[in-house]
């Protein structure tokens, strides 16, 4: 039919699994230890954290992202769990002062990190400027995405603050204005597809002091 | 995700030593590949070395000029270098182009040279994949190529290298430096350190096995204007079709290099020497020999335009 | 309530807090992450102390063919599995009325990760790995994947979407001086919502409650029942939060059954979110469609012929995208035809995504007109307004309710600076090709029976149940104001619960129909409680007037909280819709108008500026509505410029299938946008005099967006998405 692909084009049963590769193949040393490894407790492993200003340590099977820890562990489920995979944004968390995927990390390569969640940031009683201006702004519609991308508005600002430079940047060689343009750029890793996007940019410029 | 065994390296001779004596030992540093890949099983360490505590995250002047970048500088800090961004205006360009900025935070200048393709059919473990199984076969080709690879690719993998950062290294001919398991060093230039595919695409680096990246040098200053330009579908948050980073004199001489079009960055130095003749000439020289596919042949066309959008550029 | 005369003079004329610009009520608790959507419920009944346990869902390998044996023995021994589900062990499954294929696969597979197996686990990271452990063997069958060969042989649809015809189109088309016959192309779309198919399920005995995502809460819960073989009464769904949903979470889905079946089986509540990984295959998406259109049109403008045909297909039993569905009403003409053909297709289920029909018919339809336009040398903005109707044209003696497209185009030509707009391939800046384009929106209006049940304690709280959803359209604080206008109390004093199928039976989110028939169900459960209370009150005849917290009749006055110091008042009513929506065309209208920039080097478009001006009908919460049209002109925007499930036509589905592959627009696409509402209040539509904008404001943009580029290159594309490649090859050279 094409190039290359012939031979499984023409084949008319498909074994699957993800791990059918090593099973079908002869039982090697490395296979052994692999079944033994299926029947035992996974490894777990401790880890000490800072969440929101709180010392907090888990025991966890060595697989839990930072992201599930906090959702599932912690039951802080205001960060969101929307692709898993570093494509959406929605699990946007700040980690020692920088915001992160919390998907793509294990929970166990932070000991001793300070995380701040959309919980930290502040209350329904109690809101922080960012909070309050998505509110205003209407900076959301399904509300799914909004933690990451408030978690992530509020670290932007720091960075144009700080002097990162952006793909947006006319001059790299120096600093960043503070202007829409940049906060677009920089807010392109949180997707929102109820599509707020004009309105977090009306939210973020409010809270900087420019204008939108 | 298989379960795996964790522990944090104590120094990077002992990891490399580990990863080389243990099987399925892998080493982990920003993550974000890694896991994404391991969540697929695309991935399957059965012991991970976490070597973010090993330092190696300062950028230092080398003595008779260029800079040292530690393996564990995160792509952010790498382009808001002061030195980066005034002498290495391109890598800056590259970087920021790349991923999102909470990506960019987690990264390593180590892990974007290693990170592996963006293919789909790598990434979907239903389908056939010599890079994912050797010799399944590729269903990319004659699938749904138009992400995908025109030139040093082979019948057994048209992937290309999704890195923008190692696009930029390539024109400014940097060398990867590393430590093997037995404490020997070496340098291996950019050009060397990715591999094109042939029939075994799922070797992709010049690494031995428990060879760890411990910094990326970077040659005196090339003087010229940096311009890195990345053409993709969405304005931000999306991996090249095509990109071309450059550094072009005022004379109109320098060097170009394409992301998004090979498996690995893409350039060939007797391209450069045809910069001062315009797109066309470099164009036709960087894709001689090139094996686009019906989804993926306007990569041939783009990457002409976008050189000559590059060119107008440095002239302006 | 019947409504089945055009409302009157009402309490939601008075427009004190009905219509005003309102922020979120739910707004506080979704900002600080403590609106809990499906997965994060924690209070689980029958659930030990070590918490629910975690369902991992493996999906077929391959697009059509049969499962000749599963081996999951090694899952089943894998640490923390607690039960494997697949179709050997889940007992009789049937499918449910909303769904096209079956919701669990096996042995006969359907389409490409068609769910096949749960794995029950006490982690997530169990589960997971678990899954991976599931061996099976398919016997793998040829399909039909490439719309473009089967719609060769692809018959009429049949009932509401059979051809429809008027007049003589083919003469009219042959005679007509100038004419226009083309062909557009629309890829498959997914709805990409941000929050993942998901879902806890927990059995208490026989009786099933589950916390999912779900936009129609009743529909959900029956076809759950349906599904499982149980009573409905068994079944109980919750929705409070809902993670957007543009129609893919209309329907129940994977994530329900396979999370009911894993708790059955795992004696405990399971919570199940469809990898995001899934989201192209194993869900619904809008299909495809290849589309023909057919415009005669006389020397100065006016429309002779109208005709308009649409393919798409679908899996054996599905239905059509009804792309022509707005052709039949949009523009005078008095020849005209449409058709819809439905091929079968083995790719995943086809079925409803934000707008369906108008959305991808106006991004054809909408270039046609522009084309026309251009043939005749006439401004397309001109040529819509000559062609406006007041009547429906297929049937003239039906009139529209309320229609204003002209004044939504000349209003927006006028803002948006339309007249500096110039030929095509005429303004550049630097390296910029800049264009302008302009397209009709158009929606047909729809109304469902809606239900509500309001309670007034005695210290004056209203309290309003209703299945409704909040999807991120800004029912709860529409609701609110709905019954605060109603009652006459602050918005404070009322307190709205949703998403609940114990709650009275709404109209849910779906084809706009939402926000006015949800606020129309509550306005009739008011009404009944203002009776109650003047009742209780024992305030006689007269006319009541509620305000302040109180209410009045002639001089009497009272607190409403006085009514029920008694003891808690509760009703319900709903409204159901007679025939007006019949006996006038109710449709919702407006005009996109776009600027773009094109880089003449590479052909990249980037948006600069929107502006949409749309007439609804009474405007509930002008900050909500606006931002539901200023989401659809974003996604109109990705359906533009990005959007499109790659099909793999020789294994049988989207390769694209997350969202690194299926690109949806970032923040850096989208400039500031500009909304715009008519004055209006549309009487024949419900007592609200409201009707929907979710799905307007996506209709038309993506046209706009096409004609717009082509102002800029002079280069046409037919073909959706406007990716570069479609036209980098006619920008002129470079060197």
């Amino acid at each position: 039919m094409t190039e290359g692909y012939g031979a499984i084009s023409r084949r008319d049963v498909l074994k699957t699994s993800a791990t059918g590769a090593a099973i079908a193949g002869s039982l090697g040393p490395g296979n052994v230890a692999m079944a033994q490894a299926q029947t035992a407790a996974p490894p777990h492993a401790a880890v000490s954290l800072k969440i929101n200003g709180k010392a907090t340590r888990l025991e966890l099977d060595t697989r839990t992202t930072l992201l599930d820890a906090l959702r599932e562990h912690v039951k802080l489920t205001g960060t969101k769990k929307g692709c898993d995979h570093g494509q959406c944004g929605a699990c946007t968390v700040i980690v020692n002062g920088r915001r992160i995927n919390s998907c793509l990390t294990l929970a166990v390569m932070h000991e001793g990190d300070e995380v701040t969640t959309i919980e930290g940031l502040g209350s329904p009683d109690n809101l922080h400027p960012m909070q309050a201006a998505f509110v205003e702004h209407d900076g959301y519609q399904c509300g799914y995405c909004t933690p990451g991308q408030i978690c992530s508005a509020v670290a932007v600002l720091e960075e144009i603050r700080a002097g990162v430079p952006s793909h947006v940047t006319a001059d790299v060689s120096k600093p960043s204005p503070m202007t829409t343009t940049e906060m677009r750029e920089r807010m392109s890793g949180n997707i929102c597809r109820c599509g707020a996007y004009s309105n977090i940019a009306e939210a973020m410029a409010q809270v900087a002091g420019v204008k939108a | 995700m298989r379960p795996f065994t964790y522990e944090r390296a104590t120094s990077a001779q002992d990891a490399a030593a580990k990863v080389a004596a243990t099987p399925g030992a892998r080493f982990i540093a920003g993550g974000t590949n890694l896991l994404d890949l391991m969540k697929l099983e695309i991935e399957t360490p059965t012991h991970l070395i976490d070597v973010n505590g090993l330092g190696m995250d300062k950028i230092e002047a080398i003595d008779g000029g260029g800079l040292r970048i530690g393996a564990l500088v995160r792509n952010t800090d790498l382009a808001a270098d002061a030195r980066v961004r005034k002498d290495y205006g391109v890598l800056t360009r590259a970087l920021v182009a790349g991923a999102s900025g909470q990506l960019r935070n987690k990264a390593t200048t180590a892990g974007n040279l290693l990170q592996r393709t963006r293919c789909p059919y790598f990434y979907d473990v239903n389908m056939p994949c010599n890079k994912r199984k050797p010799g399944s076969g590729c269903a990319a080709i004659g699938g749904f190529s138009r992400p995908l690879g025109v030139i040093g690719t082979s019948d057994a993998c048209i992937a290309t290298h999704p890195s923008d950062m190692a696009v930029a290294m390539r024109v400014l001919d940097a060398s990867v430096e590393t430590i093997r398991p037995d404490g020997t060093t070496r340098a291996i230039p950019i050009a060397d350190f990715h591999t094109l595919p042939g029939q075994t695409p799922h070797v992709e680096t010049a690494l031995e096995k428990g060879e760890m990246i411990i910094s990326v040098a970077l040659p005196k200053p090339r003087g010229g204007t940096h311009i890195y330009r990345k053409v993709r579908d969405r304005a931000s948050y999306a991996f090249a079709l095509v990109s071309v980073a450059a550094v072009i004199g005022k004379d109109g001489k320098g060097a170009v290099a394409l992301g998004g079009v090979a498996p690995k960055p893409w350039r060939v130095e007797e391209a450069d020497a045809l910069l001062p003749k315009g797109s066309k000439s470099v164009a036709d020289r960087l894709f001689a020999g090139a094996t686009p596919r019906e989804d993926n042949a306007f990569k041939l066309t783009l990457a002409q335009r976008t050189i000559a959008a590059v060119l107008a550029e440095a002239k302006a | 309530m019947k409504f089945d005369q055009p409302a009157g003079t009402n309490p939601i004329d008075r427009m004190k807090v009905v219509g005003k610009p309102t922020t979120r009520i739910d707004g506080p608790l979704k900002v600080t992450g403590h609106a809990p959507y499906a997965y994060e419920h924690q209070e689980l009944p029958g659930a030990p102390d070590s918490g629910p346990a975690y369902g991992y869902v493996v999906g077929s390998a391959v697009a059509k063919g049969t499962i000749r044996s599963m081996d999951t023995s090694r899952a089943e021994r894998a640490p923390g599995v607690v039960a494997v589900v697949t179709h050997r062990n889940a007992g009789k499954i049937a499918k449910g009325n909303f769904n096209t294929a079956m919701l669990l696969g096996g042995p006969k597979i359907q389409h490409y990760h068609q769910a096949i197996a749960v794995v029950v686990a006490e982690t997530f990271e169990q589960a997971r790995s678990a899954a991976a452990l599931i061996d099976v063997d398919y016997a793998r069958d040829g399909g039909a994947f490439d719309l473009a060969v089967a719609k060769v042989d692809a018959p009429d649809a049949t009932g509401s979407d059979a051809p429809t015809a008027v007049g003589d189109f083919a003469g009219a088309f042959a005679a007509a001086p100038v004419q226009l016959d083309q062909m557009y192309t629309t890829p498959d779309q997914s709805h990409a919502m941000m929050e993942p198919h998901a879902t806890i399920a927990a059995w208490e005995g026989d009786k099933l409650t589950v916390w999912s995502a779900n936009q129609m809460v009743a529909w959900g819960a029956g076809d759950l029942a349906r599904t499982l073989q149980i009573p409905p009464e068994n079944v109980r769904l919750i929705a409070p939060y809902i993670g957007g949903g543009f129609g893919g979470k209309l329907f129940l889905r994977s994530d329900v059954l396979m999370a009911s079946l894993g708790a059955k089986a795992a004696k405990r509540p399971v919570k199940v979110a469809l990898p995001r990984p899934f989201m192209g295959n194993n869900t619904t998406h809008r299909p495809a469609t290849i589309q023909r259109i057919r415009l005669g049109a006389t020397q100065d403008g006016k429309l002779t012929a109208i005709g308009h045909e649409s393919w798409s297909g679908d899996l054996e039993g599905g239905g059509p995208e009804s792309a022509t569905q707005q052709t039949k009403l949009l523009y005078a003409g008095a020849n005209r035809m449409t058709a819809l053909r439905l091929a079968v297709l083995d790719l995943p289920e086809a079925n409803a995504m934000r707008a369906p029909g108008e959305a991808p018919g106006l991004m054809a339809l909408e270039i046609a007109v522009d084309e026309l336009a251009e043939k005749l040398g006439m401004d397309p903005v001109k040529l819509r307004v000559i062609n406006d109707t007041q009547v429906d044209p297929e049937k003239p003696e039906r009139p529209f309710s309320q229609r204003n497209l002209v004044r939504c185009l000349e209003e927006g030509a006028e803002r948006f600076g339309w007249a500096r707009r110039k030929a095509p391939g005429q303004v550049q800046d630097g390296r910029w090709l800049i264009g302008m384009g302009v397209a009709a929106a158009f929606r047909n209006n729809l109304n469902m029976k809606s239900g509500a049940r309001v309670r007034l304690s005695p210290s004056g709280q209203v309290t309003v149940e209703t299945d409704m959803t909040d999807i991120g359209t800004g029912t709860y604080t529409i609701m609110a104001q709905t019954a605060a206008e109603m009652m006459g109390v602050p918005l404070a004093k009322v307190t709205v619960k949703l998403g609940d199928s114990s709650f009275p039976v709404s109209a849910g989110s779906g084809g706009q129909w939402g926000a006015n028939s949800s606020t129309a169900g509550l306005y009739a459960a008011c009404v009944k409680l203002r009776e109650a209370i003047v009742g209780k009150l024992g305030f006689g005849p007269g006319e009541a007037v509620f305000e302040n917290g109180q209410v009045h009749v002639g001089n009497r006055v009272a607190d409403i909280a006085a009514a029920a110091k008694g003891g808690e008042i509760v009703v319900e009513d709903s409204i159901e819709f007679g025939d007006l929506g019949k006996k006038f065309q109710q449709s919702t209208f407006g005009a996109h108008f776009v600027e773009v920039a094109v880089d003449r080097y590479t052909g990249e478009t980037r948006v600069r500026r929107m502006l949409a001006v749309c007439a609804a009908g009474r405007i509930l919460n002008p900050t909500a509505a606006r931002s539901q049209v200023i989401g659809a002109m974003t996604m109109g925007v990705g359906g533009a410029l990005m959007e499109e499930l790659a099909v793999d036509k020789r294994f049988g589905f989207f390769v694209n299938h997350d969202l690194a592959g299926y690109e949806v627009p970032v923040h850096a696409d989208i400039p500031h946008q500009e909304v715009v509402f008519l004055d209006e209040a549309d009487d024949k539509v419900s007592p609200m005099k409201a009707k929907g904008v979710g799905e307007l404001g996506l209709c038309g943009v993506g046209a706009a967006v096409a004609n717009a580029i082509y102002n800029a290159t002079g280069v046409r594309v037919r073909d959706y998405p406007i990716t570069l490649d479609k036209h980098l090859d006619k920008l002129g050279e470079v060197v």
